[in-house]
């Protein structure tokens, strides 16, 4: 047999004019654990859907113990020992752990049968590799890593050799991520094969054999775990891009604008995604979060722009305090000067249907001068959107083509000017330049620093450390709900990327 | 299917593909009048000429088309709101207690043009209320407004059998249904606005002054839509709740204004035929009309302007069926009712059916005037 | 004793008016176990009755007739299947299409091949599924309550009424023991966990469909060729719905559905059987109010006030692989 568990060889993947995987090469030996780090966006989960057959490649082999071959369903995945555990775990709620387990394994067309066998088969992987759970227990009353190992019996118990795991920390305590990683280090002395996906590199450093590490798409390295360092990781991981230089002056913060004291903030599931974060923000400064996506950053700017309720805590805004755990209401917040353009301008921050005029009042629609009593005042909306296309040079400047129809740089700006616009002493910008041409990057980041010179208030939340870095007059690093540090804007890549691992984070807890 | 649609241009997202579905709706309904015997290009000039060819078919032709535009744009309000209002034939049916209530008090006393008025406000008013509780449900328990509205509907009948039945019919009468409306409950009828056209319309056809308030509402809801801010919350809610959460709309009053609206508009619809035409109320006078808004809205893509045709062209099938059933005595009214299923069927859960290959058609004679969204970023 | 023989009575009549309410509500609770709404049972009830009847009076066999309500139905349930399955169109809108199409074409091609006003002639008893008289049934008539019911309730009842009494323990088996019951269940609530277990989502929800159609077909065959000789026009009367109330009522399951749907035939016959006569201790009860009452008591369960109704929760969504 070969010693390669999987190779993958020139594998390419897009999605319309996105491409998401650019000729992947990848060996991983059997009986190993093998870590996929990146960014978020790097394209390790699309590699991984691929080798479990959940989408296609469009060009490229896969050969799994020397073998090629053909991947096409997550059935063909099954046949060749692979199994996955998603992110999303794929667990039917209502089910018991028995039913999921079984579900689409069941061998015959009667359940009886097929039950009582997978709860001996159950038993027998309990005990082999230390993956107790109730195998009557409804996965709803479970938590989420018992949750977890259910989808790794599931895998096992459809004979996997080959077990995926995407980012399957992110939604653990870390005492259930050490207990996971007890038992890989288990499926690992039995002979079998795990690949982790992660962006922690704390994990890959604690557990894996060797790393491979993906940045936009390609595959930059693979390296032995033991001859790497944290430091070379998130260098690579990072890379060295092209720094778009902004130009800027000094700061001159004034009085604070924005003062968030304790805020603590729960998700639906009542999970905390923002753990007691106090900040200040002070009129002509950026302040920039930097963390891996995540880790509260977007619960944080959704409970401070009112969209979201907060658990706890208190928000002073130019002094004067707001309620964010009650009926927070972002048009309140508008009204006193808060502007955001938030981080889902798709689905958020513009109504793709609506033609660009009707955006450029999105939020900002019951303010009297665009209206005449209950009516639009079409007049001075179009005007008015007329007016901010040409200082904003958005493109095609028509203010009554659709929205959908403009590109990603040209959209972000319809956003970035209807807030900026309205002259906010505050505003919240979330991954200003996702999916943004580069072009327009740069008029981005111009107008921002501009609003700070002129004595604004900016809280800028980006997963692009160098936008991060180039904009901000300081930094606060998220970790896990937490504000981990406070840094300089000259701070290096490779602290930034720790503190953003959460590497120094633990280190001071323990 | 991880790529979205690409665009089309204006005109054929908004006018051909529409057409393409009407007319394949129309050639399975032609296949089934084949099944029956009958030539289906003969029956549609029958039923063209019997609804256009003589003033008094297109009085009677107006007289339905009043109703569907009521309950059309009832539909259509709530559509651009993401609301599925399947109740507007219960609406319809308690507004006309409402009305009777009004009229039964006022006829004998004041004249039909201050009736009139107040007929509108309680046609109005019962009819929002009536879509008040499965809106209020919706909106603070997350009640399904389709399941509710249904249900609302059958209560509707129940309620309106009984106060037929029980409270409005005149004593020793046998007809469950209210005394006959005195003068001050009649609506002048329209006739002889037709007869300017000369066109002849004999004084009994049924098209009356609720006509020209079916148009006035058209443009009404036009100007809610378009032109005011609670339209444009309206809008920004049915495409996307998150958005109008971001621009501080509140889900609950726009979800319950939005059906008080569509319901007062379905609502508005009994004024016809009770007022208009019957002169009493009686028993299921809506008669499905709630159910024909249906495919009236989804056949005019929500729009006043497509909704007013849409409206006449199935109050032609009506009007135009009823000679078809003459002539052709295998073919009843009902052909309609299999005519408003199919194009439901094909202008609404089947609208996509034909786009990939209008696609690629387009695709192949101009690949730049689908081009634009393949330049799209990711989601 | 007249007070047992008029409670049996209305209990037989119950029997007989939950009968197609309870294949109509199982017929959906396949769909919408697998994700699929179906406001269509209407439709598709009406639209089997009607191909039944017109069957049975063509080949003077019942069992033609069944098996040509079944095909029909099934096929109306394929078009939902099509537009909701297949071409990921709102469900809604195809339930209520369905409806109507079954509306206005039973009536055109009923008065088109019969010429009676939309009926199908009166099916001749080869036509039709008649009693059937349990064993003893006669002999056991006069041993009070035990043999009165006996012969009065149980026995006397056509072929599909037992059918459709069998069918819910049937329905709970398949839904619990088997495979297909399992994947059922499991495509209704998370259709992305039944894709990455390597089974296709689009088959399964059309076996679902299928099912339902199945199902409809022999509700409208037990209205067309058991309960009356012959189709009507627009002899389901609502009826599906009221199934679909039941549905909801018995929260998607089978052994409560029949519970529900018996529930709402009671209420039928009661109203029926009363004709506005007072009852007891509640004093009189207006016809309409108990006529209602199904879709009274939905709404308050959908209200949350009485339980809450959680139904399946993937569905009315078509499914889309996630990127």
């Amino acid at each position: 047999m070969a010693e390669n568990a999987i190779e993958l060889i020139g594998i390419n993947k897009s999605f319309g004019a996105v491409r998401a995987n650019r000729d992947i090469a990848l060996e991983i030996p059997r009986g190993t654990i093998h870590g996929i780090i990146g960014e978020n966006g790097a394209g390790k989960s699309t590699l991984m859907s691929i080798l479990y057959g959940f989408y296609q490649a469009d060009s490229g082999e896969i050969r799994v113990n020397g073998k090629p071959t053909a991947i096409k369903t997550p059935n063909d995945a099954i046949a060749a020992g692979i199994g996955m555990v998603h992110q999303h775990f794929m667990l039917v709620e209502n089910f018991s752990v028995l039913e999921n387990v079984i579900l689409g394994a069941e061998g015959e067309a009667l359940l009886t049968k097929s039950i009582a066998k997978a709860r001996s088969e159950l038993r027998r992987l309990e005990k082999e590799y230390g993956l107790e759970v109730d195998p009557d227990a409804l996965i709803e009353e479970l938590p989420v890593g018992l949750q977890q190992r259910v989808e790794i019996l599931k895998a096992l118990y459809r004979g996997a050799e080959i077990l995926i795991l995407d980012e399957p920390t992110g939604v653990l305590t870390p005492a259930e991520a050490d207990h996971l990683f007890r038992i890989l280090e288990q499926l690992k002395e039995q002979g079998k094969t795990v690949v982790l996906i992660t962006h922690k590199l704390r994990e890959i450093m604690a557990i894996t054999d060797n790393v491979s590490v993906m940045r936009q798409g390609t595959m930059v390295a693979t390296r032995k775990t033991s001859e790497t360092t944290v430091e070379e990781l998130a260098e690579l991981m990072v890379g060295r891009r092209v720094l778009l230089r902004v130009e800027k002056g000094e700061a001159k913060p004034g009085a604070v604008k924005l003062a968030v004291k304790n805020l603590t903030v729960k998700d639906s599931r009542g999970v905390t995604m923002v753990d007691d974060v106090s900040f200040d923000i002070r009129a002509g400064e950026i302040v920039g979060i930097a963390g891996v996506a995540g880790n509260g950053q977007s619960e944080l700017m959704e409970a401070v722009s009112g969209i979201r309720k907060a658990v706890s805590g208190t928000v002073m805004l130019d002094g004067t305090p707001i309620d964010l755990t009650g009926q927070a209401d972002p048009g309140e917040l508008r009204d006193r000067g808060l502007a955001h353009v938030p981080e889902d301008r798709h689905h958020v921050g513009l109504v793709l249907a609506f033609d660009e005029s009707e955006n450029s009042i999105l939020g900002y629609h019951d303010k009297p001068q665009y209206l005449k009593g209950p009516f639009l005042n079409l007049e001075a909306i179009q005007k008015d959107a007329q007016d901010k296309i040409e200082k904003y040079d958005i493109r095609p400047a028509n203010p009554r083509l659709k929205t959908a129809n403009f590109s990603g740089g040209n959209q972000q700006k319809i956003v970035l000017a209807r807030e900026i616009e309205q002259d906010p002493g505050v505003l919240i910008v979330g991954q200003p330049t996702r999916g943004v041409d580069v072009g327009a990057i740069e008029f981005i980041h111009k107008r921002l620093i501009a609003m700070r010179d002129q004595g604004k208030a900016v809280l800028l939340i980006s997963v692009e450390l160098d936008e991060i870095r180039s904009l901000s007059d300081r930094i606060l690093v998220m970790f896990a709900g937490r504000v981990v540090g406070e840094r300089g804007p000259e701070t290096s890549e490779g602290e930034l990327g720790l503190l953003m691992a959460g590497v120094e984070h633990k280190e001071a807890a323990e | 299917m991880s790529t979205p649609y690409a665009k089309l241009p204006a005109w054929a997202d908004y006018g051909l593909i529409p057409l393409i579905n009407l007319l394949v709706a129309f050639a399975v309904a032609g296949l089934v009048v084949l099944l029956v015997g009958e030539n289906p290009l003969r029956a549609a000039v029958i039923l063209v000429e019997g609804a256009f060819g003589s003033g008094q078919g297109i009085a009677y032709t107006l007289y339905y088309a009043t109703n569907f535009i009521f309950t059309g744009l009832a539909v259509a309000v709530a559509f651009h709101c993401g609301l599925f209002n399947i109740g507007g034939e219960g609406q319809a049916y308690i507004a006309g207690l409402g009305i009777a209530i009004v009229v039964l008090a006022f006829d004998s006393t004041l004249p039909w043009w201050v009736v009139f008025p107040m007929a509108i406000i309680a046609s109005a008013l019962f009819g929002a209320l009536w879509a008040l509780i499965p809106a209020y449900l919706q909106a603070k328990r997350g009640s399904h407004i389709v399941i509710t509205t249904i249900m609302f509907n059958f209560i509707a009948a129940s309620v309106m059998v009984y106060m037929l039945v029980n409270v409005l019919k005149p004593a020793g009468s046998m007809a469950p249904q209210t005394r006959q409306f005195l003068e001050g409950g009649q609506l002048p009828k329209l006739g002889w606005l037709l007869a300017e056209f000369g066109l002849k319309v004999r004084p009994s056809a049924p098209l009356n002054i609720s006509f020209l308030l079916a148009l006035a509402m058209a443009f009404l809801v036009w100007v809610l839509i378009w032109r005011t801010k609670l339209g444009y919350e309206i809008r920004t809610y049915g495409f996307s709740s998150k958005a109008a959460r971001y621009a501080g709309i509140s889900e609950t009053r726009i979800i319950i204004v939005t059906m008080l609206i569509s319901g007062a508009l379905a609502g508005m619809m009994a004024l016809n035929p009770i007022m208009g035409d019957q002169h009493n109320v009686p028993l299921d006078f809506a008669g499905g009309a709630g159910f024909v808004g249906i495919a009236v809205a989804l056949m005019g893509r929500s729009h006043p302007v497509g909704i007013v045709p849409a409206a006449i062209l199935f109050g032609m099938l009506y009007q135009g069926g009823a000679e078809l059933a003459f002539e052709m005595p295998n073919i009843s009214r009902d052909m309609i009712v299999i005519i408003q299923g199919l194009v439901i069927l094909f202008a609404g859960a089947l609208e996509n059916m034909f786009r990939p290959t209008i696609q690629g058609i387009f695709a192949s004679f101009s690949p730049r005037s689908v081009g634009i969204a393949a330049k799209g970023e990711r989601a | 004793m007249e007070f047992v023989d008029t409670l049996i009575n209305i209990l037989n009549s119950t029997i007989r008016v939950s009968v197609p309410l309870l294949l109509a509500c199982l017929a959906g609770l396949y769909s919408e176990r697998a994700g699929v709404f179906d406001i269509g049972l209407e439709g598709k009830m009406l639209a089997g009755a009607f191909a039944g009847a017109a069957a049975a009076a063509v080949f003077a066999s019942a069992w033609i007739g069944l098996l040509v309500a079944v095909l029909v139905s099934v096929g109306m349930a394929l078009i939902h299947g099509f537009a909701s399955i297949t071409h990921r169109g709102n469900q809604i809108v195809s339930g209520v299409a369905i409806n109507f199409i079954a509306a206005g074409s039973t009536i055109i091609l009923g008065q088109a091949w019969f010429q009676q006003g939309g009926r199908t002639p009166s099916l001749p008893p080869e036509g039709r599924f008649g009693a059937i008289h349990l064993p003893g049934a006669d002999a056991l008539r006069d041993v009070p309550i035990i043999g009165q019911l006996y012969s009065g309730l149980l026995s006397g009842h056509s072929l599909l009424t037992y059918v459709a009494f069998l069918a819910v323990p049937f329905t709970w088996w398949v839904l619990f023991r088997t495979r297909f019951g399992l994947r059922l269940r499991a495509v209704g609530e998370n259709p992305a966990a039944v894709d990455t277990a390597g089974i296709s989502v689009a088959w399964l929800r059309y076996r679902a469909v299928i099912c339902t159609g199945i199902l409809t077909g022999l509700a409208g065959s037990y209205m067309a060729l058991a309960q009356n000789a012959g189709f009507v026009k627009d002899m389901t009367a609502g009826r599906g719905y009221i199934a679909l109330a039941a549905l909801i009522f018995a929260k998607w399951k089978p052994v409560p559905a029949m519970f529900a749907c018996l529930l709402f035939g009671f209420l039928d016959a009661l109203s029926i059987r009363l004709q506005g006569s007072p009852l007891p201790v509640i004093g009189k009860v207006p016809v309409q109010l108990m006529q209602a009452l199904p879709y009274i008591l939905t709404v308050i369960l959908l209200a949350g006030f009485i339980g809450k109704a959680i139904p399946p929760r993937a569905g009315g969504v078509p499914y889309v692989k996630e990127r």
